[in-house]
């Protein structure tokens, strides 16, 4: 019978059912369901590893240690892991090794929006892309069949639309694969220049022989209506262009993104003399089209930003505008906001109050950035908020009017070589580590400081106290501060971006939306006290609000954090 | 049979909830449904949509502007900021909760009164209705997003007894009563108030 699964489940059930025996991923929006779910089927062993580049080496030395492997990453994750990645080819696995990598046309929950297929040509790695649920568990499985019959991984693309949606799957049975017998092959697994060399020769062999596979392989398929266009494409875009075209239109349905058929396109090409390329989201299909000498409507009319739809295919190929109404009055927008309680939200305030210049990085705690806190000045990747305040203060000074913020999870990613860099070479910058004990923003995952491991066992609980004085942080500038206590938090900041030294402050508070926080009752108004003064509000609570001079809390959210308390000067909350 | 259905809401009201319940009434059907989900950053008190499309053959996971059969609306905001995406002749079912974004919170932006009013008097179909009170009365505020399940039963295009079904599967096992109840009150006030 089938099951409704997400996409993201479907390509979990297809690992179980190739027989993965190893899986090591880094959370990260829209891949982190991948992991969630291999970790509930007990043969497979799962794990959260620190970062990317050390999930994809765990998951190759799975391979080669004679295991079927995965590794999961959110898009910008495999530029982290891109060094292992380009090594991977010439070593070759063993048993297969798949690596899924989901993008994120649109940036739903991202810093860009960059097309991982590039990775595929530049690695030299097969690519598979799916369509929808059912494929993700198909094209999974394939994937390890394609990494064994040419000894290398292979990427498993997904984007957000694939990952996120839920479409019927019909179930399978596992299909157990042994472990390798051990073998010694320096040649093949010490990747010093004689041996690479050696590799790389074989390396183009396997991409000449998938080029020969790309034509005949069933993950591609011609669906022929006769007409005159011709539609290549893959993965969502083609349900995209089903809806558009129908049986209007004939298809290429690409399900091997790396390497690209060329007689299979150049055959279809000459039964349609108009051939329309749809791909999110770089010309990746359409700058190979060219190469054979085709010529193309693709990127001339849609665009390299932001994600396709039924929609924009009807606009911009068939001129057909949408038929709507609206109502006229001015909608305002509804960014993401930090949830009633978020142990963020004091220190945001207290840096906006102190006026610091705040170098930001990626988990929930952008959100600093939005109003009415404003409180960061730059966010650029995992990690950089460290390292890249290093480089401005060793050019302009100032170390007094900037700090750098990071969660614990993202420090643990990479903000610890950065921090390694500043004791270093003799920064004095001051880091905040936003300890929420959780790895908040992908949905709750647990990291090497929440003392748990993904399958639910107990961990090592390192301390970021330790970790930091290791790192040569003088002890006594090492602070660990509640931040729901704005007193207290203001005055240790102050202090120690005065300090001559670098140092860290760990503001530290469980996440509000754990379940093993307790919830204060919600904080009432003296309306009698409440002077309207809206000083409340500066701490961008969505539960506040003033009406009639005098503010009002909605119970309904409020957790009882007590933050609000400490900014009104009347006691009337 | 084909429909398309939109969920919209803010972050944490339960969109994910409701969206499961008609997927599984969809399968239940026996018919092909894509269900498209919104996870990471929006969900941080965000504007949401959930897109359930229910057909013979369905590729597309997403509606666009004029192409919903029926919205169902958690907030009354988020029910204009998404009319556009109704079809002539759809149906909006909005529950009549109001929660301000932070723009308005913070006065740099104004929640326009009379939504409801504004969007009946552009000729469309809309059902308004408070779907806290609903669940509340049922035994839980929590219930809402099933109320409004209850309350759009009818435009849903699912047999009454499938979809009530999926909500039985769906919901926790300590919630079913107040669930069920919930849907069976808002599924009786919708047929009273269309008459």
């Amino acid at each position: 019978m089938k099951q409704l699964l997400l996409g993201n489940e479907s390509v979990a059930r297809g690992l179980w059912e190739a027989g993965v025996r190893f899986v090591s991923s880094y959370p990260g929006t829209p891949s982190t369901e991948i992991t969630e779910f291999a970790a509930t089927y007990p043969e497979m062993y799962a794990e959260w590893a620190p970062n990317e580049k050390v999930a994809l080496e765990a998951a190759l030395g799975a391979a080669v240690g004679g295991g079927r492997s995965f590794c999961g990453m959110k898009h910008v994750g495999l530029n982290v892991a891109a060094d292992p990645l380009f090594v991977a080819g010439p070593t070759g696995v063993g048993r297969g090794m798949v690596i899924g990598v989901a993008d994120d046309p649109g940036m739903h929950s991202s810093q860009n929006e960059q097309d991982s297929r590039h990775y595929a040509i530049a690695a030299k790695l097969p690519m598979v892309e799916p369509a929808n649920a059912a494929e993700c568990r198909d094209y999974t499985k394939i994937a390890y069949d394609l990494s064994e019959q040419f000894d290398t991984p292979v990427l498993l693309r997904l984007t957000t639309r694939v990952s996120h949606s839920r479409s019927p799957v019909e179930l399978g049975e596992r299909h157990e694969v042994e472990i390798l017998p051990y073998e010694k092959n320096p040649g093949k697994h010490v990747m010093m220049p004689a041996n690479a060399k050696k590799r790389h020769v074989v390396v183009e062999e396997h991409l000449r022989q998938l080029e020969e596979f790309a034509e005949v392989t069933p993950l591609n398929t011609v669906e022929e209506n006769g007409g005159e266009i011709g539609i290549i494409t893959a993965g969502n875009c083609w349900n995209y262009a089903k809806e558009t075209f129908g049986k209007n239109a004939s298809y290429i349905k690409l399900g091997l993104l790396n390497p690209l058929p060329k007689k299979l396109i150049l055959d279809f090409a000459a039964k349609h003399p108009r051939l329309i390329v749809i791909e999110e989201l770089d010309p990746v299909i359409e700058n190979h089209c060219k190469t054979l000498g085709l010529t193309v409507t693709g990127k001339d009319v849609l665009p390299l930003c932001d994600e396709y739809s039924e929609e924009l295919l009807r606009s911009r190929l068939l001129g057909i505008e949408p038929d709507f109404c609206e109502v006229g009055a001015a909608i305002p927008g509804r960014p993401p906001v930090l949830c009633p309680g978020c142990p963020h939200r004091g220190v945001f305030y207290t840096l906006q109050k102190l006026k610091l210049r705040v170098s930001g990085d990626i988990g929930c705690y952008t959100l600093g950035a939005v109003p009415p806190l404003s409180a960061i000045d730059s966010v650029y990747c995992m990690g950089a908020s460290i390292s890249s305040l290093h480089g401005t203060c060793k050019v302009r000074g100032e170390e007094d009017k900037y700090v750098a913020v990071i969660g614990d999870s993202t420090f643990m990613h990479s903000g610890l070589t950065g921090l390694v860099n500043v004791v270093y070479n003799g920064g004095n910058t001051t880091t905040l580590i936003l300890d929420n004990s959780i790895t908040g923003m992908t949905g709750h995952q647990d990291n090497p400081l929440t003392g748990k491991t993904l399958m639910g066992t107990p961990a090592p609980n390192l301390s970021l106290e330790a970790i930091c004085a290791a790192l040569g942080i003088p002890a006594d500038h090492i602070r660990a501060v509640d931040p729901n206590d704005l007193a207290a938090l203001e005055q240790v900041i102050r202090e120690e971006v005065a300090a001559p030294c670098p140092s860290v402050v760990i503001c530290r508070r469980p996440c509000a939306l754990l379940k093993s926080v307790k919830k204060n009752p919600p904080i009432q108004v003296d309306a009698d006290k409440c002077v309207g003064c809206k000083s409340c509000m500066r701490i961008g609570c969505p539960c506040i609000s003033v009406t009639d001079k005098k503010a009002k809390i909605d119970e309904s959210m409020c957790v009882g954090c007590g933050l609000c308390s400490q900014m009104c000067r009347f006691g009337a909350l | 049979m084909s429909k398309n259905i939109m969920i919209v809401g803010v972050g944490g009201q339960g969109t994910l909830l409701a969206s499961k319940i008609l997927g599984r009434a969809a399968m239940d059907s026996g018919m092909d449904v894509k269900v498209s989900e919104v996870h990471g950053m929006s969900q941080r008190g965000g504007s949401v949509v959930t897109y359930v499309r229910v057909g013979d053959e369905v590729y597309s996971p997403v509606i666009g502007r004029g192409d919903a059969d029926v919205i169902l609306s958690f907030e009354v905001l988020e029910a204009a900021r998404w009319l556009p995406n109704l079809k002539n002749g759809g149906t909006l079912v909005t529950s009549t909760q109001q929660i301000n974004p932070m723009p308005v919170i913070i006065g740099a932006a104004v929640y326009p009164e009379g939504l409801v009013d504004d969007m009946k008097a552009l000729g469309v179909d809309v059902r308004a209705f408070d779907a806290p009170a609903i669940a509340e009365e049922a035994g839980s505020a929590r219930a809402a997003n099933v109320a409004l399940i209850g309350l759009a039963a009818d435009v849903l295009g699912f047999d009454h007894d499938v979809l009530r079904n999926a909500v039985a599967a769906c919901v926790p096992a300590k919630a079913l009563d107040v669930n069920l109840k919930a849907f069976d009150t808002a599924a009786a006030l919708a047929a009273e108030a269309k008459g």
